[in-house]
């Protein structure tokens, strides 16, 4: 399991200070993404939302472009204390690489990192909602709501089938697609804000891409639904020590998005943008 | 095991540091808990440059990663002044090891008055001068110019007693000749190298910037090589100590930085990919010293 999810403002899972040397021992392709499970007898429970810093123990650098160089963030799909499942998208040379484990090969992984998910307040309706192998932090928390005896409404939204395949990680879930070649051809947030119409009473909690969050913040914002969204951003260390990647805050300043976030209550952010980018 | 070393005067358990703004020891506290304070991996900790105002840094992004090393125009954002001393200076005091405070400022005033609040302050051990700040007037770093960086040593030596380490930048025509204005103005150590003046393209192939603040400085694996002709330019030609950084990943780049004629080394950037890595160097490094005690 899972640790469980914390109040507001709860304890985070403190990360050992090692780098763990795990092995590889399973690789599973769901249409376009790979699930990589590894063996972590030592491994502390991490709670929804958190992430680790991953690198493959061999070869890692002088693939394309001469990268990858620095470990990259990944959320914790599932975690069970005895091994740790990752959602990996091919998407560059540092994705790709750890792409092509196979069971016996190694991996150095740091974590858990962050701050995830805290529960719902009071009685309201937990949504899910992602974008893209932004699901990844979202099924340890429909795990954990389910166990929990809450409901756990799960709304993603891909590409095309060949993504939507991913949507088998998850209990139940309902899927739009771009290309309406799976599910309801349209934007997840169609299906969100059809959601919240029916019954408001209700926290969001989000993943996805820059433009899908700031829809979600937005939409939240309007309909004043409270909402956590779990950000992505550049990183180096994912332990606070470089300030690479930062997010600015309504409040005025900037916040690590690796230690005071990944998740962030919707109502801290300014937008959900990078500076410069359109919706 | 480590044999402690003297360094200006401060005795340190081993030769293995933090290289400025690589490593927050108060948000690592939050990650790690106090697995951090009770293994800590350096044998001081350097803070990160504090500026007399608040900063809030670049815009993102700030972080590119090139091959062997990565470009980062992170701004040097800090609290200030006032908010170092008052908030972050009591929970680094915690730490078991010495502390050093890295300083900058546009004006020799303004390096002036923060060397002199830090120097009233007993829980820091040594401040170290980050000069790669560019001169107002000539837009050329204050560490670029000999005989500038002279003049600012020589008007800030006098505000305090404790070890002044000027940290050199790279980007000069002769590094060596302005450690030896540093050395004639009265500094105890000089450290480099600094981060080299780097420029990523953005990955859209568009040739615009990738980075918020247009230009960034290189480090990693990928200016070990240049690191090491700078620290043995410099020991070459000053008496004074010298902190060795630039690529150290492991103990044999720590020992290479050594023979170079340094007398502590740093550890920057490989801190980012492993939080240990301080201690993997030393270890290391002990087991080139001393190869029949590490079997
Ligand atoms: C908290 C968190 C959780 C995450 N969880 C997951 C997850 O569960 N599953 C998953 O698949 N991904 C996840 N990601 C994203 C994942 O970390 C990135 O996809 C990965 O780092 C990409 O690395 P790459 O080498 O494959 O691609 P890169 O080539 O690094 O490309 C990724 C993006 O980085 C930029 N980029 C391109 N070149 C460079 C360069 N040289 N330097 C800097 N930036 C560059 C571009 O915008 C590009 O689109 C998460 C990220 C964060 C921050
Ligand atoms: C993300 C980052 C932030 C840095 N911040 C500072 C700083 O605040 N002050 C400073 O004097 N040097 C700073 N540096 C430079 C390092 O202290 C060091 O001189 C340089 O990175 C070379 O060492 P390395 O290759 O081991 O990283 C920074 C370097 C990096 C990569
Ligand atoms: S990734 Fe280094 S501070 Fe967040």
């Amino acid at each position: 399991m899972s640790a469980a999810l914390p109040p507001d403002g709860g304890s985070r899972t403190l990360a050992p200070l090692e780098r763990r040397l795990l092995e590889v021992v399973e690789r599973r392709e769901h249409g376009a993404y790979v699930v990589l499970a590894a063996e972590d007898p030592d491994g502390p429970a991490p709670q929804p939302g958190q992430f680790c810093m991953v690198a493959a123990a061999e070869r890692w650098g002088a693939g394309a472009d001469e990268r990858p160089f620095l470990p990259r963030a990944f959320s914790v799909l599932r975690a069970d204390g005895k091994r740790i499942e990752l959602l990996l998208e091919d998407v560059g040379p540092g994705t790709r690489r750890l792409c092509e484990l196979r069971p016996g090969d190694g991996l150095r992984l740091l974590g858990p990192l962050g701050r995830g998910f805290s529960a719902p307040p009071g009685d309201r309706r937990a949504i899910l909602c992602g974008g893209g192998v932004g699901m990844a932090p979202l099924a340890m928390l429909q795990d954990e709501l389910l166990a929990g005896g809450r409901d756990a409404v799960v709304l993603l939204g891909f590409r095309d089938a060949e993504h939507a395949a991913g949507a088998k990680l998850f209990a139940r879930a309902r899927v739009a697609t771009d290309d309406g070649s799976a599910g309801r051809r349209g934007l997840v947030t169609e299906l969100l804000a059809e959601e919240l119409a029916r019954d408001p009473v209700a926290i969001v909690y989000g993943c996805g891409p820059p433009a899908m969050l700031e829809t979600v913040r937005a939409l939240c914002e309007r309909l004043e639904i409270p909402a956590q969204l779990a950000l992505e951003a550049g990183m180096a260390c994912g332990f606070g020590a470089c300030y690479g990647c930062v997010v600015p805050l309504r409040e005025g300043g900037n916040a690590r998005v690796c230690v005071d976030g990944p998740v962030f209550d919707a109502e801290r952010l300014a937008s959900c943008l990078a500076p410069g980018e359109a919706a | 095991m480590s044999e402690a070393v003297r360094f200006c005067g401060l005795e340190l358990d081993h030769r293995v540091i933090n290289a400025s703004g690589t490593f927050d020891a108060i948000a690592a506290q939050r990650v790690f808990g106090d697995e951090i304070v009770l293994r800590f991996p350096f044998a001081a900790f350097v803070s990160k440059t504090i500026t007399l105002e608040p900063r809030a840094g670049n815009p993102p992004p700030r972080l590119y990663e090139a091959p062997a090393g990565m470009i980062n125009s992170i701004g040097l954002p800090n609290r200030g002044l006032l908010g170092y001393l008052e908030h972050d200076l009591p929970q680094l005091a915690a730490l078991p090891v010495p502390l050093v405070t890295n300083v900058m400022g546009s004006t020799a005033d303004e390096v002036a008055r923060l060397v002199e609040a830090i120097d009233a302050r007993a829980e820091v051990a040594a401040i170290e001068l980050n000069v790669s700040c560019p001169n107002v007037e000539t837009g050329l770093d204050l560490g670029a110019d000999p005989r500038l960086l002279g003049r600012l040593v020589d008007e800030v030596r006098p505000l305090t007693g404790k070890p002044l380490i000027v940290k050199l930048t790279p980007n000069t025509a002769d590094v060596a000749a302005v450690a030896q204005a540093a050395e004639a103005a009265g500094a105890d150590a000089v450290s480099l190298i600094n981060t080299l003046r780097a420029f990523a393209a953005h990955p859209d192939g568009s040739g615009r910037a990738w980075l918020g603040a247009g230009t960034g400085g290189l480090s990693g694996p990928a200016v070990r090589a240049v690191a090491l002709a700078q620290i043995a330019a410099v020991s070459a030609r000053v008496e004074i100590p010298v902190v060795g950084m630039g690529g150290i990943a492991s103990g044999r780049h720590a020992r290479q930085a050594i023979d170079a004629g340094a007398t502590l080394v740093a550890v920057g950037t490989e801190s980012f990919r492993d939080p240990l890595a301080g201690e993997r160097v030393r270890l290391g490094l002990d087991a080139l010293e001393h190869p029949r005690a590490a079997r």
